[in-house]
C-alpha cells in the first residue's frame, strides 16, 4: 500500500487525525478501493468517527487488488506524526504512507523543505473492523450550518460541559445544557441560547423535538470542520436515535456519530415494523454484563461468525444512546417484543461503571459466552444482516 | 426585591468582567450586594478565609447605562445575594462582543442572577444567550456582617510599586519561604524580606511616596503620622495569600496602597480609574 498526501492535504490529514483523537484512544485504519479510512470509537461505542479520503485527496493512492487490510493504531502515536499543525503546512511538502506487513508497521514519511525527511514507523495491531451502521436518509431532522455558527454557539458552554440538549422547532433551535442531576441543578449554571432558521444554510425539521448528546466529541468535529470551512450536517431522529454529523467535500468525508439521551417522556414507539430496526437495531447484548459485553467487543479479531456484520458494528445498530443508559441491555427484557417500554431512566454514567444491572431475571439461562454475544441473538426477528 | 441592570458599552461590560474574573481568583464565593448607587463584592474577613478580607466598591453609574432595583423594603433598600464569581466570570466572558448585556435577578428553580447577552448575528434577528447564575438570597438578619470594613488606625501607609513588579518578586519569594515580612517607612521606602535557614532576600523600593492621611472619606478622624518617618512599621504575612491576592489582579489600577495598622492588620487599597476600589 502507497499513500502520497501533498501540499495543503497534509494539514487535512492530520486535522482529521486529531479530531479523531478527541472520540478514543485508538485510531482505525482501513484502506479500500473506495479510499483511506480512518476511524475511531470511544471506549463505551457511544462515539464514533470515521472519515473517508477518497483516492483524488491523494496524489498517489495505490492498494493492492483485494488487499483485505486492517488495523489500528496508538492514537496518540499518529498524532505525533501531525504535531504542530502550523510547521507542518510550512514545512511538509508531502507526506508517504506505506505499510509492511511484515514488521506490522505502518510508515509515515514527511517530506518536509531542504530535503528533511522525518519517518515515523508505527506498529499497528490487527483489529476488527470498526464501521457503524446509520442510515442519514431516513432521519426526520436536516440541517446544515457554516461551522463559525456551531463554534460561536458552543463557546457560551464551559468545556468541562458534558451534554447539551437541542430543541428543534420549524423556526428555532434552542441550544442548552443538560444537567442531569436534580442537585446540580441548584449550582450549575444553566445556559441556553437560541438559533433562527436563517442562521443556517439548510433547516429541514419534521420532527419538534429534544436531542441531548455530549458537547466533547462534537466539538471534535468542529476543530476540523472550522479549520477546512466545510460546512456541518447534522442529521437528528429521535431521542435515542444517534445524531449524525457530516461534513463532506469532494474528496472526503467525515461521520460522526454520536449516542443521544432517550427520553423518558417518548416512549418507543413499540412494534415498529422490522424496516424501522435497521435504525435502531435489536439489542444483542440483552441482560448481559457490561463488562463481559466490553470484553467481547475487544477480544474479537474477525467480524462476527454468524452475522456479516462485525461484532462492533452491533455495538452500532444498536442505538448508541441506550448505551449511556441500561436500559439498551435491558431492551429485550420483555420477550420478544421489539420495542418494549423503557425501563426507569438510568444516568449516562452508570454505562462506564458497569453497573448496568439487568432490571429483570434474564430471559434465558444460557451462558453468554463470548461467541454469542457477538452473534446475532437467534430469538431476535431482526436479523443483524442488512 | 429586583434588580435589572443593562451594560451596552463594551469597555464597560470588559471592565466589568475583568473586576468579576480578579474576584473569582480570589475566593470560590463571595457576597454581592446592591444598592442604588453601588455594588459591592465582600468577602467578610472571618477567620475561615484565613483571616482574608475582600471589599470591592463599584459604582453602579460607571458601568450600567440602566440599572434599576429595589431592594427588601423600602427601609432596608438593598439586596444581598451569595453568588459564585467564578460562574458570573464565566458568563460574562463569553459575551464580551454583546451588543447588550443584561443582568436581572430572576426565579428560575432557584434564585439566579440571569445574564442575557444580545449577540450580534449574520441573519435578521440577534441571538441571544441567557446564563442562569444560581444564587442564593441572603436574609437580612445577616447583613451586618457585610458592612464596610473601617480603615483602622494605621502606622504607615505607603503606596506600592506596580503590582506586575511586586507579583514577579513575591512569585520568586514564594520558592523559599512560606512568610514575608513587608516593612514600610512614612519616607516611601518599602522592603519585602524573606529568610530561610540557608538564605536571607530583600527587595527594597524607594521612591514610592505615601498617600496624605485623612485623604479618604472612610477614614474616621485618621491616624496621626507621629513618628520619625525612617521608621520601618513591619509587618509578616503568609506569602501564599498575599500571592493569591497578586495573582487576581486582572484591573489596572491607579493607585494601590498598603498599610500596616498596630493592629497587625494589613490592608491593600487599589483604586481605579473607573471609580472602583477594593480592600483586602
Amino acid at each position: 500500500m502507497q499513500c502520497v498526501v501533498t501540499g495543503g492535504n497534509v494539514k487535512v490529514l492530520g486535522k482529521a487525525v486529531h479530531s479523531l483523537s478527541r472520540i478514543g484512544d485508538e485510531l482505525y485504519v482501513e484502506p479500500q478501493e473506495e479510499g483511506l479510512a480512518l476511524r475511531s470509537v470511544n471506549s463505551s461505542r457511544s462515539a464514533y468517527a470515521s472519515f473517508l479520503f477518497a483516492p483524488l485527496f491523494f496524489s498517489r493512492y495505490s492498494i493492492p487488488r483485494g488487499l483485505n487490510f486492517r488495523c489500528k493504531l496508538a492514537i496518540k502515536s499518529v498524532q505525533t506524526v501531525f504535531r504542530s499543525l502550523a510547521t507542518l503546512e510550512k514545512t511538509v511538502e508531502k507526506c508517504h504512507i506505506g505499510l509492511d506487513e511484515q514488521k506490522d508497521r505502518l510508515t509515515f514519511t514527511l517530506h518536509c523543505k531542504h530535503g528533511l525527511l522525518k519517518t515515523h514507523n508505527l506498529s499497528y495491531q490487527d483489529s476488527e473492523s470498526l464501521e457503524a451502521v446509520f442510515d442519514k436518509d431516513s432521519c426526520a431532522n436536516v440541517f446544515r450550518a457554516q461551522p463559525r455558527v456551531l463554534v460561536d454557539t458552543v463557546v457560551h458552554f464551559p468545556t468541562s460541559l458534558e451534554e447539551v440538549t437541542l430543541t428543534l422547532s420549524d423556526e428555532r433551535m434552542w441550544v442548552r445544557n443538560h444537567v442531569e442531576d436534580e442537585a446540580e441543578r441548584s449550582k450549575a449554571v444553566l445556559t441556553e441560547l437560541c438559533l433562527a432558521a436563517d442562521e443556517f444554510d439548510h433547516f429541514d425539521i419534521k420532527l419538534h423535538n429534544s436531542i441531548t448528546f455530549c458537547l466533547k466529541e462534537f466539538r471534535g468535529l468542529l476543530l476540523f470542520a472550522e479549520s477546512t470551512g466545510l460546512p456541518v450536517t447534522m442529521y437528528l431522529d429521535e431521542p435515542g436515535s444517534p445524531v449524525v454529523l457530516s461534513v463532506t467535500d469532494s474528496v472526503l468525508e467525515g461521520n460522526f456519530v454520536l449516542a443521544t439521551l432517550s427520553d423518558d417522556h417518548y416512549l418507543r414507539q413499540s412494534n415498529r415494523g422490522a424496516d424501522a430496526e435497521q435504525t435502531r437495531p435489536p439489542d444483542d447484548f440483552m441482560n448481559d454484563d457490561m463488562d463481559a459485553y466490553l470484553i467481547a467487543m475487544d477480544s474479537s479479531v474477525a467480524p462476527g461468525p454468524s452475522t456479516a456484520d462485525p461484532p462492533s458494528l452491533a455495538a452500532f445498530r444498536k442505538p448508541p444512546a441506550p448505551n449511556y443508559r441500561t436500559r439498551t441491555y435491558s431492551e429485550e427484557e420483555e420477550d420478544g417484543e421489539e420495542d418494549p417500554e423503557r425501563p426507569p431512566d438510568k444516568k449516562f454514567r452508570s454505562l462506564f461503571f458497569g453497573s448496568v444491572l439487568p432490571p429483570s431475571p434474564r430471559r434465558s439461562s444460557q451462558p453468554f459466552t463470548t461467541q454469542e454475544v457477538l452473534a446475532s441473538d437467534s430469538e431476535e426477528d431482526e436479523a443483524e444482516a442488512d | 426585591m429586583k434588580f435589572r441592570g443593562k451594560i451596552i458599552d463594551v469597555a464597560c461590560l470588559n471592565h466589568f468582567t475583568r473586576v468579576v474574573t480578579t474576584i473569582s481568583k480570589l475566593t470560590k464565593t463571595c457576597v454581592l450586594r446592591l444598592t442604588p448607587d453601588n455594588l459591592f463584592f465582600i468577602l467578610s474577613g472571618k477567620v475561615t478565609n484565613g483571616g482574608v478580607g475582600m471589599w470591592c466598591e463599584l459604582l453602579q453609574n460607571n458601568f450600567f447605562d440602566e440599572y434599576q432595583m429595589e431592594g427588601v423594603s423600602s427601609e432596608f433598600n438593598q439586596i444581598c445575594l451569595e453568588v459564585s464569581p467564578e460562574n458570573l466570570s464565566r458568563a460574562l466572558r463569553t459575551v464580551q462582543c454583546a451588543k447588550s448585556v443584561k443582568i436581572k435577578l430572576t426565579k428560575k428553580h432557584c434564585a439566579c442572577l440571569t445574564v442575557a447577552a444580545e449577540l450580534p448575528t449574520l441573519s435578521s434577528a440577534s441571538r441571544v444567550v441567557t446564563h442562569d447564575v444560581p444564587v442564593e438570597v441572603i436574609p437580612r438578619r445577616l447583613w451586618q456582617e457585610f458592612k464596610e470594613p473601617v480603615m483602622p488606625d494605621f502606622d504607615v501607609s505607603i503606596y506600592l510599586p506596580p503590582l506586575k513588579m511586586l507579583k514577579n518578586v513575591v512569585d520568586r519569594m514564594k520558592n523559599l519561604s512560606n512568610f514575608l515580612v513587608i516593612e514600610a517607612n512614612l519616607n516611601g521606602e518599602m522592603n519585602l524580606k524573606i529568610q530561610t535557614d540557608l538564605v536571607s532576600v530583600s527587595t527594597h523600593f524607594k521612591d514610592l511616596g505615601n498617600p496624605p492621611w485623612g485623604e479618604d472619606a472612610s477614614q474616621d478622624g485618621g491616624p496621626s503620622q507621629r513618628g520619625d518617618p525612617e521608621l520601618l512599621a513591619e509587618a509578616t504575612v503568609d506569602i501564599r495569600k498575599l500571592q493569591q491576592f497578586l495573582v487576581g489582579q486582572q484591573v489596572n489600577p491607579t493607585k494601590a496602597m498598603c498599610s500596616k495598622s498596630n493592629t497587625l492588620k494589613l490592608t491593600m487599597k487599589i483604586k481605579c480609574s473607573a471609580g472602583g476600589s477594593w480592600t483586602h
